[in-house]
């Protein structure tokens, strides 16, 4: 019976499990916060005013090479990411990346280009009011973004850094193919020694959705701590 | 009497459209002044150019003795010694009412926290809403967030107040509370140049009323002279239109 045997699985490899966990949740959110700072890094160069002035010209030859990485890191599979990073980078520069470095690296990259176009319509979606508001009272562009846009674009753009997070939680088995020995890697590996492949990764797919399940409710309750509370405290008048 | 912002020969232009011809207009010290005219007249272009959210084409914008389209360097300076008032409030949606009141003081005018707190709390007490410091826009009234708005002005310690439509996205209960507090800004002496479409509030309240149409100023002078025995065909058609 089936049920005994995933009772021996995880009787036998609970610490492979564990520790595979643990490798796949912290590719997961370093690479998804590093990818958030990216994504913001990009929107914020992204909405810089356009003047015509000699600034304006770096400032196009930078948003085109951002241009470019938002595109290819979007436009191709995070699979095929992983093998140009770890192996290519060694081949053409000879770049030895560990292997746990080039999965977050995969993964922030390719989180940072996601996010980069969240970002941006956050910062578009942001009402002109807000930012003339600031201007009247003499703020400057980069103060108006950094104490008025970015706070709100970063409550509004949590949802779906939540769901980045949950994707990045499931796509870190695509690192695989790197020999990166999370959660996916360790499932093949163990279901390799003992041919039990339904039970082992039945018992994988419940550990990742304990994984997403947490993390959806944690960011649920991040968006919920930002927000303050529902109603607000009048102060008694003398 | 002092001149505190003199308007010379201001042209702006959207694309085609030339929305302010030739305008040329004053506001002295304690004044009030009202720019009244139909939808489209150029009024609210006007009181955005004087603290440059539109850039003009051509024209002077002289403030204390000084042309500030000459000094573009320093627009945020210059900015911060006028107080915006907008139709849509436009409070900071992230922060909390003493914070809308406090941000541009400790930021931009340097001022300490427990200073920039004491102004602010003295201004929202003026506006009536010092109850209501730890509140975030999102849950506050129309007439709220505007009175707020005005203490977030007022806390800059501007020398001129610019309101763009003040009442015109507010409730009809709500317009009476904003202009009371507007009111009681011209009896305390506030320069005030005010966009507006209330007949009645801007003849109680005004020094001086300037009407305008098709981006032209067409006749100014005291409230009696303007609402009351107007010179020109266009004043006497709008205010037909606006009084009946």
């Amino acid at each position: 019976m089936s049920l005994e045997w995933m009772f021996s699985i995880v009787e036998n490899n609970w610490h492979l499990f564990l520790r595979a966990m643990g490798i796949t949740l912290l590719i997961a959110i370093v690479g998804t916060i590093v990818g958030a700072v990216i994504g913001f890094i990009i929107g914020i160069i992204d909405t810089i005013p356009k003047k015509q002035t000699v600034k304006n010209y770096i400032l196009r030859v930078i948003n085109f090479i951002l241009t470019c990485y938002v595109e290819f890191f979007r436009g191709t599979p995070m699979m095929v990411q992983a093998m140009i990073v770890y192996f290519g980078l060694d081949l053409a520069f000879g770049i030895d990346l560990n292997i746990l470095t080039a999965g977050i690296l995969v993964v922030s990259l390719n989180t940072g280009a996601y996010m980069a176009e969240i970002v941006r319509g956050g910062i578009i979606a942001i009402e002109k009011g807000q930012y003339e508001a600031a201007q009247a009272v003499g703020m400057t562009h980069f103060q108006t973004m950094v104490y008025v846009v970015l706070p709100q674009v970063w409550r509004n753009s949590l949802p779906a850094t939540g769901n980045q997070l949950v994707m990045n939680i499931k796509d870190t088995a695509v690192l695989s193919v790197i020999g990166v020995n999370e959660l996916f890697f360790q499932a093949k590996s163990i279901s390799g020694a003992n041919f039990r492949y339904f039970e082992t990764f039945f018992i994988a797919s419940i550990l990742y959705l304990i994984m997403t399940f947490t993390a959806t409710r944690l960011l649920r309750y991040m968006a919920k701590r930002l927000d303050g509370p529902q109603a607000y405290d009048k102060k008694e008048v003398l | 009497m002092d001149t505190v912002i003199d308007i010379k020969h201001l042209s702006k232009s959207f694309g085609n459209n030339e929305v302010l011809k030739d305008v040329n207009f004053h506001v002295n010290k304690g004044e009030v002044v009202c720019l009244i005219g139909s939808s489209g007249s150029g009024k609210s272009t006007l009181l955005r150019c004087v603290n440059l959210l539109e850039t003009p084409n051509g024209g002077e914008i002289i403030y204390k003795g000084k042309d500030i389209l000459q000094e573009m360097k320093n627009i945020e300076a210059y900015r911060t010694h006028l107080g915006m008032v907008f139709q849509q409030f436009n409070l900071f949606n992230n922060l909390n009412v003493l914070e809308n009141c406090i941000l541009g003081q400790i930021k931009v005018l340097k001022r300490s926290k427990e200073e920039a707190i004491k102004t602010a709390t003295t201004y929202l007490q003026t506006v009536g809403m010092e109850a209501y410091v730890n509140a975030r826009p999102n849950q506050l009234s129309g007439g709220q967030k505007q009175r707020v708005a005005i203490a977030r002005a007022l806390s800059m310690n501007p020398d001129v107040m610019l309101f763009d439509e003040p009442t015109s996205a507010l409730d009809p209960e709500m317009v009476g509370e904003v202009l009371k507090v507007m009111r009681q800004l011209a009896d305390e002496g506030n320069t005030m140049l005010i966009v507006t479409h209330e007949m009645q509030f801007a003849r109680e309240v005004s020094d001086r009323i300037v009407f305008m149409d098709k981006g032209v100023i067409v006749e100014q002078g005291t409230p009696e002279q303007v609402l009351t025995a107007p010179q020109h065909e266009r004043t006497k058609v709008f205010l037909q239109r606006t009084t009946s």
